[in-house]
């Protein structure tokens, strides 16, 4: 066995030595065994949240919204409708509010009592949006945090923090670069991505 | 109730630490507790709320050093072993949280409103720094089930849900970064007239 085998060996290992690992198991041997859900069940739920439920939903939703005029007039006055249409649904969606980004308003979106998010669109969140220092600090110094994940944001650009504490999920609606006039929309929707959706980015032609 | 969970405006956590070209789950156990927790929400064993609030009355040290999915798993495992090990499907049938309520909304958008200073000692969705604060209101949601009862077995009790904006300095006084502001979605018992 090569150094790297080894070390690799040893990672596997430790894995399986994570006590929340073996808690897992525990509790899905209850669960099983108690007819809730079945192993094979449990498998192509954690895919389908690995390959089709993710920001490529919510990249379709903004793409659209930023040549159709009147799709994004609807998706401003009622966002669970309008994401609908493009089928777009399901757990954590229940209820969608989008808030659009302009050169005077940016908008960017937090839960600090648990980490809610709009899994429809954007999918599970990244680990830094369930982190305390995001979940702390957003709100507290919305301009500090930003420039630390590398949008500097002008004086006179009102920031707006919102915090998700009940059911009604948000997304942003970033600003369309003005460098993609004529792009269509799925050469769009590859520029959007997850962080401008959540609002500590913005998008940047390629 | 105030807790390790209520961490909005805390200086405890300097640094926002992000990963580059991050995977969904970053371990198998973590992908599973996800399905399994919401297998056990999903067959009605427990709401939500409930979920929630076991959450929140994790030890303080778990909360922080399990991470997100093994909180979701102590959540789950709190409540099997409060229910004296059993596993009941079907207590809770409708998954959905908005309901049609009748009651008029009390407040409109554009009201002025002052946060009440409500921290009971069970669960609670009035984060600990907006209470007793002023904020006008933004937006008118409908009703919604009330999370401080629901998460205790005392019914839905729905109530109306506005999401109410406070200004940067109203929260964090001289300190607050200018021009910013926190919209936070509150429960009409949380609020009064000013």
């Amino acid at each position: 066995m090569s150094h790297d085998e080894n070390h690799e060996h040893e990672h596997e290992h430790e894995h399986e030595h994570d006590p929340r690992a073996i808690r897992t198991e525990a509790l899905e041997r209850l669960l099983v065994e108690q007819g809730l859900i079945t192993s094979a069940a449990i498998d192509t739920i954690i895919e389908r949240y690995e390959t089709d439920v993710g920001p490529l939903n919510g990249a379709r939703v903004v793409a659209k919204a930023w040549t159709d005029p009147d799709y994004r007039a609807r998706l401003l006055e009622d966002g669970t409708a309008a994401i609908a249409e493009l089928g777009i649904g399901g757990p954590q969606g229940e209820k969608m509010v989008v808030v659009e980004n302009t050169p005077d308003v940016h908008n960017v979106i937090v839960c600090t009592l648990c980490s809610c998010y709009p899994w429809p669109v954007l999918g599970l969140p990244p680990a830094w949006y369930k982190d305390p220092a995001y979940r702390s600090r957003i709100v507290r110094e919305p301009r500090k945090v930003l420039r630390e994940f590398g949008l500097t944001l002008d004086d006179d650009t009102e920031v707006r923090v919102w915090d998700s504490s009940a059911e009604i999920r948000y997304l942003v609606l970033p600003e369309r670069p003005a460098s993609t006039l004529g792009a269509d929309e799925e050469a769009l929707a590859d520029l959007v991505t997850r962080d401008a959706m959540i609002g500590v980015a913005r998008i940047d032609a390629r | 109730m105030d807790g390790i969970h209520d961490m909005g405006g805390s200086r405890d956590f300097p640094a926002v630490l992000t990963e580059r070209d991050e995977a969904v789950f970053h371990a198998e156990w973590e992908a599973r507790a996800f399905v399994l927790s919401n297998a056990y929400t999903g067959a009605g064993c427990a709401n939500v709320d409930q979920f929630r609030h076991a959450i929140e009355r994790l030890d303080p040290a778990a909360y922080i050093g399990d991470g997100y999915f093994g909180r979701w798993l102590g959540s789950i495992e709190l409540m099997i072993a409060e229910a004296n090990d059993q596993v009941i499907p079907g207590r809770y049938s409708d998954l959905s949280a908005a309901r049609k309520i009748d009651a008029v909304p009390r407040f409109g958008v554009g009201d002025t409103v002052r946060t009440k200073n409500h921290n009971p000692p069970g669960h609670t969705r009035l984060p600990g720094y907006v209470r007793n604060r002023t904020g006008r209101v933004e937006l008118l949601h409908g009703g919604w089930v009330y999370p401080d009862t629901h998460a205790h077995h005392e019914g839905e009790n729905p109530e109306h849900v506005y999401s109410v904006r406070f200004d940067g300095d109203e929260l964090w006084g001289a300190d607050a970064e200018p021009g910013t502001s926190v919209t936070v979605d509150l429960f009409e018992s949380y609020l009064e007239p000013t």
